[in-house]
């Protein structure tokens, strides 16, 4: 009897810009890049921002009048949302390390919670900041 | 009979145990204490005016934090590019090029952070 094989259905190649990746990829792939972006230029600017707002009085103020920018304001943002969305999907990686949440219905659904509690918090520092 | 069998590790490679992998974890709960806290602090106190900042960063309690926070941060980050590196970048003279540029920038940052601390 002749075997027969279903013929391959899969893609035959990978373009990352087409094909849909599972929210839990998404979440780790900003891990990654969040990661990145925030040893440079995040830390630099971290370290600018901080020696401002302690050097004096005046460097302060004109601090704080340059974050009234839109584009500053934006930037800001931007940087919380990295820390903060890579703060929580590092909690999420703790959790799966101790074997919490191991099963992929619930890996996903961490997933989204990650994704969004990372956005809902600073939106929220947004809205606290003005 | 080959009784040495040759290593196959190489200088940019991965560190082969439990070290990285347990040091970034400290790190980051380390990191995510001070975040609380320093969230914590600027909810309650609404720290707006440079006294307020500059009392904070004034205590001694704080600026151990501080510190220990930025170097659990570099730490961190270290173990962090590095493992980005080792899957993008393959060729070893290119990716020691850039963990030599990592290390100085960290070093660098640890040294600003000290200084703003302290200078």
């Amino acid at each position: 009897m002749e075997a027969h094989f279903p013929k391959k259905r899969g893609p035959k190649y990978l373009d990352l810009l087409r094909i849909k990746q599972p929210l839990p990829a998404i979440v780790s792939i900003l891990h990654r890049i969040s990661g990145v972006l925030l040893f440079f230029p995040g830390i630099p600017l971290m370290l600018y921002t901080l020696q401002t707002a302690l050097h004096s009085p005046e460097s302060l103020t004109h601090l704080q009048s340059n974050l009234e920018y839109p584009f500053a304001k934006l930037l800001l943002l931007l940087a919380i949302w990295f820390y903060l969305h890579h703060l929580c999907a590092g909690i999420r990686h703790l959790a799966l390390d101790l074997h919490l949440g191991l099963p992929l219905p619930q890996a996903r659904l961490s997933s989204k919670i990650v994704l969004f509690a990372g956005i809902i918090l600073t939106a929220l520092t947004g809205v606290w900041l003005w | 009979m080959v009784m040495v069998r040759r290593s196959n590790r190489v200088v940019t490679g991965a560190h082969y145990g439990l070290r990285d992998w347990l040091a970034q974890r400290v790190t980051a709960v380390l990191m995510a204490l001070y975040t609380v806290f320093v969230i914590t602090f600027t909810i309650l106190r609404h720290p707006v005016d440079y006294d307020d900042i500059r009392l904070l960063f004034d205590n001694q309690w704080m600026q151990i934090a501080s510190l220990l926070f930025f170097f659990a941060l570099c730490w961190h980050a270290w173990v962090g590019v590095r493992n980005v590196l080792m899957d993008y970048v393959h060729p070893m003279a290119a990716r020691l090029t850039i963990q030599i540029m990592v290390i100085t920038a960290l070093l660098f940052y640890f040294a600003w952070f000290v200084y703003i601390l302290w200078g």
